[in-house]
């Protein structure tokens, strides 16, 4: 799997990211200057890390989702190509159009630093190969700005295409208000875009993926990319 | 030559905090009146937060050298050697004044600030934590600066991207008008390529790198140098505005210079911005500098010179680069969207030459600015010694566990997760012990290899006998890593106290100076950075002396790091270390009794270093399960937070015979452990210890979802856990206090 990971100013969990990529799926991923217009050739699966790009100053994810190399990651989009956004990330492609909707300030008006149970919707996606439908798993979230908004019309779209992968949920795989921790719309942690290929989420799975960090329930969100690309090629 | 400048008279001389002996020495070492530039240059290097004219003489008594110490205090930080090639560099600084006018920009700017001390010496930022110090919960301000304060430490780490993974939060009304505000950045370097502020070689280009600068800040350090009264709210503009991201920037263009051989001497602009650091770059190289303010990006226009040397604008570095290297190191700033300009260079003449649009603004002598700064040897008295509480003296006014749901419910004992949840403590993959053990684990690169981490002080007993309040500091620092495993290797410590001007406040400073170099020389623990931060008062009452120790120790393999959560049912609880039940400033005499009271828990600096060292190696073994050391709370509390972390019960033998229930239960003790261990080990384990002559008893078994105590019945570990949690997101939401 040939994996790059964009590097915009203020960005900060990349080397979480290259880190986790490098243990699941043995090959060190290219880090990509946010200056750069193209994409290393044969790049497999495009990420967008978490942090604070230019500082989240202006809305979250605004400046970076202009920065030159988003025009590569757009075409790399629309031939097909896998784009993973966490986080920041998950902002970034927002703001760049890739996926619907946006990422308001949690509810509770605090930054939340804690893990979260979020359940699999579906295992059919190769952001999800690596879990069964409708497991649970726990990964930590970082984050002031998680709370997932769309209109009405695109929300009943999301839901009828069985868009939502990922949602927080009770350890037990209820999804209740308790356990949304941001209050985001259907209690939505990650997000699929239409044709399938993107994927933007709140949570970090790269910081759940060794036994040191108390879980590694992260680890199966990499490793259904990785055999889903076997698989591909 | 100079025109416009205001006359200096008393008055201008004395809202520059500077003392009429003071400025004659001015007067008597430069023969001649400063100019108005050079009077600022003079109040920012002499105050009290550079100078440490009050505290030096104290300073020089402590223990700052062992074998793995690489850089004492002096320097931006501390370094150890942690052997295979890499070091670890850190420090503590105190960022208080600023955060209680202005709470959430005051704790931004002071992470950033010991942020940039530890990378400045070229070390990857790896770890933060802070020691956090409110006033009464029900002062008027005291939700507000919680509030503002926690969002500020957590903006700035988690926007630059650290971790921060430990610290301490209390409550007391002595902090009413002066909260504390101390953070620790912790880094990580190879032990051979360690950068430092002294100049070197004549000509050499200075640089100035980062953000530009502004008017803010200006009179910061003056600021914190003096008490506060009822105007202080008038100084809202000296407080610095801290950006993340320019750090973050900082950061990382720093370090690619410095990998690629850029740098000769670097020097972050803190307090006292350009002044100090020009003057630190030049002076400890035995060198001149030569400024042109001209050449300083500015973010205003018509910024005076003296505005500029005094601004306390964040994010900016000073630098001497090897001249053959300037393209290479500028090309790498501007990669970084970084201002980057030479702005002077160095000279042999050992002067301070600072020249504005063509005018000779300062002429200054470089070595004399800091070298003959003021030095007082301030009178103090020892306080008066309490009276020892006997236990026996003191009614019960509750049954144990009663005592304990209640305990769990204080604003010192809380879980302060409210806290710790608004800060990344798992970015850089890192974190093996989260906030909330006893001390936090942290993975040095790939591992095997484990830093142990912890702050620690408890200042009531600092105020009670200032001597043993500074040994328990150190050694409840000392003890913190061993729970966990660690090897305690070296400390930075962050004094801050009162008016040293008062003898009784002095009193207090050097009681806990002499305290601390006991216990560091005794265990071993030197101290290798720190920080003094005193006036820490308002209209005329002081804080509670609080001289935080930030301790750092090493695991040679973080698996080995034990946590203090119950593991399994059926375990052995032993208690290690002598109880006799001492109640005097503890937290149940406080707080359940109602007196904050008699002198605090002796500590015996050889008994810490026994029980420890073996607790230590109980641990590497692999016989103790689970292990906590006893502090606050005594031993029921720290019982209750071992099932509360582990979700199982207790079985607890009665208070033994001979001592009082109450003061068995919460008293607090030093030199104290609580281990699980198998039933397997159990007899070898009794018997090992016995043998070393370690105090060690059977204290109760592990197991069940209740807390029990023969003869006083049983509360369930999930209500223990509610009332644990309780109170500090209530108090927040604007509910009890």
């Amino acid at each position: 799997m040939k994996s790059a990971i964009l590097v915009f100013p203020g960005i900060n969990r990349e080397r979480d990211m290259a880190r986790a990529l490098k243990l699941v799926s043995g090959q060190e991923p290219a880090m990509v200057w946010h200056a750069e217009t193209e994409l290393p050739a044969g790049t497999d699966l495009v990420v967008v890390p978490g942090g604070f790009s230019y500082g989240d100053y202006l809305r979250c994810g605004a400046i970076a989702a202009r920065a030159p190399v988003m025009d590569a990651v757009r075409a790399f989009a629309a031939r097909g190509g896998l784009v993973l956004g966490v986080c920041n990330g998950f902002q970034i492609l927002c703001e760049s159009g890739l996926l619907p909707g946006v990422l308001m300030r949690n509810a509770g008006l605090k930054f939340i630093c804690r893990d979260v149970h979020i359940r699999v919707e579906r295992s059919d996606t190769p952001f999800t190969a690596g879990y069964n439908a409708g497991q649970v798993i726990r990964v930590p979230v970082a984050h002031g700005e998680g709370n997932y908004e769309a209109d009405d019309e695109t929300l009943k779209r999301i839901e009828g295409d069985g868009r939502v992968l990922y949602r927080y949920c009770a350890a037990d795989g209820v999804v209740d208000a308790a356990s949304n921790i941001n209050g985001a719309a259907a209690s939505i942690a990650g997000l699929l875009n239409e044709a399938g290929n993107v994927l933007g989420m709140m949570p970090h799975p790269e910081n759940h993926v060794e036994t040191i960090m108390g879980c590694t329930d992260g680890r199966g969100l990499f490793a259904g990319l990785v055999a889903h690309l076997d698989r591909a090629a | 030559m100079m025109s416009n400048q205001p006359k200096i008279t008393p008055e201008l001389v004395a809202s520059h905090g500077l003392k009429p002996d003071e400025y004659q020495r001015i007067l008597d070492l430069i023969g001649r009146e400063p100019s108005f530039t050079e009077l600022g240059i003079f109040s920012a290097m002499w105050n009290e937060h550079c100078s440490y004219k009050s505290s030096r003489k104290h300073l020089r008594g402590l223990p700052t050298k062992a074998p793995w110490v690489i850089q004492g205090p002096g320097e931006n930080a501390g370094v150890i050697d942690i052997g295979d090639g890499q070091a670890v560099v850190f420090k503590m600084e105190s960022h208080n004044h600023p955060s209680y006018i202005e709470p959430y920009q005051g704790a931004t700017t002071g992470v950033g600030g010991i942020l940039r001390d530890v990378f400045t010496m070229g070390a990857r930022p790896i770890a933060c934590l802070n020691a956090l110090s409110f006033g009464d919960p029900s002062h008027p301000r005291t939700r507000h600066l919680v509030s503002g304060v926690v969002a500020g430490v957590g903006g700035y780490g988690n926007s630059f991207g650290v971790p921060t993974v430990g610290g301490q939060t209390r409550f007391h009304t002595r902090y009413d008008g002066n909260i504390l505000v101390n953070a620790m950045a912790v880094g990580l370097a190879p032990a051979d390529k360690i950068f430092y502020a002294a100049a070197s070689g004549v000509d050499m280009p200075i640089v100035y790198l980062g953000s530009k600068t502004g008017r803010d800040g200006i009179h910061g350090a003056t600021m914190a140098s003096a008490e506060f009264d009822d105007a202080s709210e008038e100084k809202r503009p000296t407080v610095q505005v801290g950006d993340p991201f320019a750090e973050k920037l900082l950061l990382e263009a720093c370090l690619e210079i410095m990998a690629k051989g850029c740098v000769i001497a670097i020097q972050d602009m803190g307090a006292a911005g350009l002044t100090c650091s020009a003057v630190e770059m030049g002076a400890k190289g035995d060198l001149g500098v030569d400024l042109d303010l001209d050449k300083v990006p500015t973010r205003e226009t018509g910024m005076s010179a003296y505005e500029m040397m005094l601004s306390e604008s964040q994010e900016r570095m000073l630098m001497v680069l090897k001249p053959e290297k300037e393209a290479e190191a500028e090309a790498i700033f501007r990669k970084w969207g970084l201002d980057f300009a030479v702005v002077g260079h160095t000279t042999p003449t050992r002067r301070f030459v600072v020249k504005h649009g063509g005018d000779v603004m300062a002429d200054l002598p470089i070595k004399e600015l800091g070298d003959e700064a003021p030095l007082y040897d301030r009178p103090f008295v020892d306080g008066a010694r309490l009276p020892v509480i006997h236990a026996r003296d003191v009614a019960a006014p509750c049954a144990p566990l009663a005592a304990l749901t209640r305990l769990l419910a204080t604003p010192d004992l809380c879980s302060k997760r409210w806290v710790w949840e608004q800060y990344d403590h798992v970015i850089l993959g890192n974190t093996v012990q989260r906030p909330g053990g006893d001390a936090a684990v942290v993975r040095v690169e790939d591992g095997p290899k484990g830093l142990a981490l912890t702050v620690d002080v408890t200042p009531r007993y600092c105020e009670a006998d200032p001597f043993e309040g500074g040994k328990q500091a150190v050694a409840e620092a000392w003890r913190n890593i061993t729970a966990v495993g660690g090897r305690p290797l070296a400390i930075t410590d962050n004094l801050n106290f009162g008016n040293p001007e008062r003898p009784e406040i002095m009193g207090q400073f050097v009681g806990c100076l002499r305290g601390i170099s006991a216990a560091c020389t005794a265990l071993d623990f030197p101290v290798v950075s720190g920080n003094v931060s005193l006036y820490n008062e308002t209209n005329g009452r002081g804080i509670l002396p609080t001289p935080s120790i930030g301790g750092v120790g090493v695991l040679a393999d973080f698996t080995q790091s034990a946590t203090l959560a119950f593991k399994v049912e059926g375990e052995a609880i032993l208690l290690i270390g002598d109880t006799h039940g001492w109640l005097g400033q503890s937290v149940y005499l406080r707080d359940i009794c109602g007196r904050e009271d008699g002198a605090p828990p002796p500590v015996d600096l050889a008994t810490e270093k026994r029980n420890g060292d073996v607790v230590r190696g109980m641990i590497h073994a692999g016989t103790a399960t689970a292990v906590h050391d006893l502090a606050d709370g005594g031993l029921l509390v720290a019982l209750a937070e071992m099932a509360i972390a582990g979700k199982i019960g207790a079985t607890l033998d009665a208070a033994p015979d001979g001592l009082v229930p109450h003061a068995w239960w919460f008293g607090e003790d030093q030199a104290r452990y609580l281990v699980t261990v198998p039933q397997s080990e159990l007899l070898g384990v009794l018997t090992k210890l016995k043998a070393v002559g370690v105090p060690v008893s059977q204290i109760g078994v592990t197991g069940g979802d209740r807390l029990a105590i023969a003869g006083e019945g049983e509360v369930a570990v999930k209500d223990l856990d509610a009332a644990f949690e309780r109170w500090l997101p209530e108090y927040m939401a604007g509910g009890a206090s």
